[in-house]
């Protein structure tokens, strides 16, 4: 299937859960978070999309003013067409579906993209940090990040750009 | 050694206590075998049959109970850093540090924008050798390690120090 009839084939079956998004490039599409969880079922199990390989789950925080974001990559073995869908979450409190139990890969996926951005997958059985600490604080890769000034009491220093050490 | 002078045979060597015993530890300082990153690759060379470390009497040990030295061998992780602490402490005095590579050192690459990245394992431990590089070859390292047998060659441990 080409991406047209990919979209097509969702906006028929979701016509209310799929998002116009000018900003996003050809193969991705804009899904409503409180709607996914249906999305992902179906496009996992219907016959003619059976997209039955996750291939990634990345979090992108789009600035201030703009969400955060999920981006599923999702591919088919069979047909050999890909799709990404994209989530946009509420900044102050980032949740959305956790599909861990439709794609066993996204276990881990979604734990890293929780220790990164924390966005919170509800449904998920095992929502852990997975490469930082258990007792990090803040998540690193959003915008706002600000390193903590000790862990266990080891110093981190703060480096500015121009002034070199703190 | 005025009196001892040729009172025994040609093959025996008198010395006193503790140059003895600085010579037999520098000569078998046996290193902790742990790698962090990229480091370790070149430090596994150096063991490895083109550099050889075992010629200079270095044996890596896979428990930190029975190693002399530890060579921190790449980027120390704040999470790793907690560690890290934990195997020194679980090393028998008389023990040694190698920092090897400029992340051990000072963060290397991420010393700017590693938030996760210590600056430098000295923080968390006494280094007695850092070895400059990214990565330093086993040259390089190899010559860290013979700085460190001529340091402790010059220990003398049963010498009482002065006060």
């Amino acid at each position: 299937m080409t991406l047209e009839q990919i979209k097509n084939r969702l906006s028929d079956q979701f016509k209310s859960s799929i998002i116009k998004n000018e900003n996003l490039a050809e193969h991705q599409v804009e899904i409503k978070g409180e709607d996914w969880f249906d999305v992902a079922t179906f496009m996992k199990n219907d016959p003619k999309l059976s997209f039955d390989q996750l291939e990634c789950i990345t979090g992108i925080d789009t600035g201030e003013d703009g969400p955060l974001q999920t981006h599923y990559n999702l591919h088919s073995m069979e047909y050999r067409h890909k799709i990404e869908a994209v989530i946009s979450h509420d900044r102050k409190d980032p949740k959305v579906a956790s599909i861990e139990q439709l794609w066993r890969i996204g276990d881990w996926f979604e734990r890293e993209t929780y220790d990164m951005f924390g966005i919170e997958y509800t449904g998920h059985r095992d929502l852990r940090r997975i490469l930082c600490p258990d007792d990090w604080e803040g998540w690193p890769l959003r915008k706002d990040y600000e390193a903590q000034e000790s862990f266990h009491g080891i110093v981190v220093p703060k480096i500015k750009e121009e002034e070199g050490w703190e | 050694m005025g009196l001892l002078e040729n009172k025994f045979q040609d093959n025996v060597v008198v010395a006193s206590l503790d140059k003895i015993l600085g010579w037999a530890r520098s000569t078998s300082p046996w290193y902790f075998q742990f790698g962090l990153a990229c480091c370790a690759i070149e430090m596994m060379a150096s063991a490895a049959s083109r550099h050889d470390l075992e010629r200079i009497g270095m044996m890596p040990r896979s428990s930190p109970r029975q190693a002399d030295v530890m060579i921190v061998a790449g980027t120390v992780t704040l999470k790793m850093a907690l560690r890290v602490k934990k195997l020194y402490e679980q090393m028998a005095d008389p023990k040694y540090v190698i920092s090897m590579g400029s992340c051990a050192t000072s963060g290397g690459p991420y010393w700017q924008h590693g938030y996760h990245v210590l600056k430098g394992v000295d923080l968390v431990v006494p280094v007695d050798v850092y070895v400059p590089g990214c990565p330093p070859r086993p040259e390089a390292l190899i010559e860290g390690l013979l700085k460190l047998q001529e340091t402790i060659q010059t220990e003398r441990p049963l010498t009482r120090k002065l006060a």
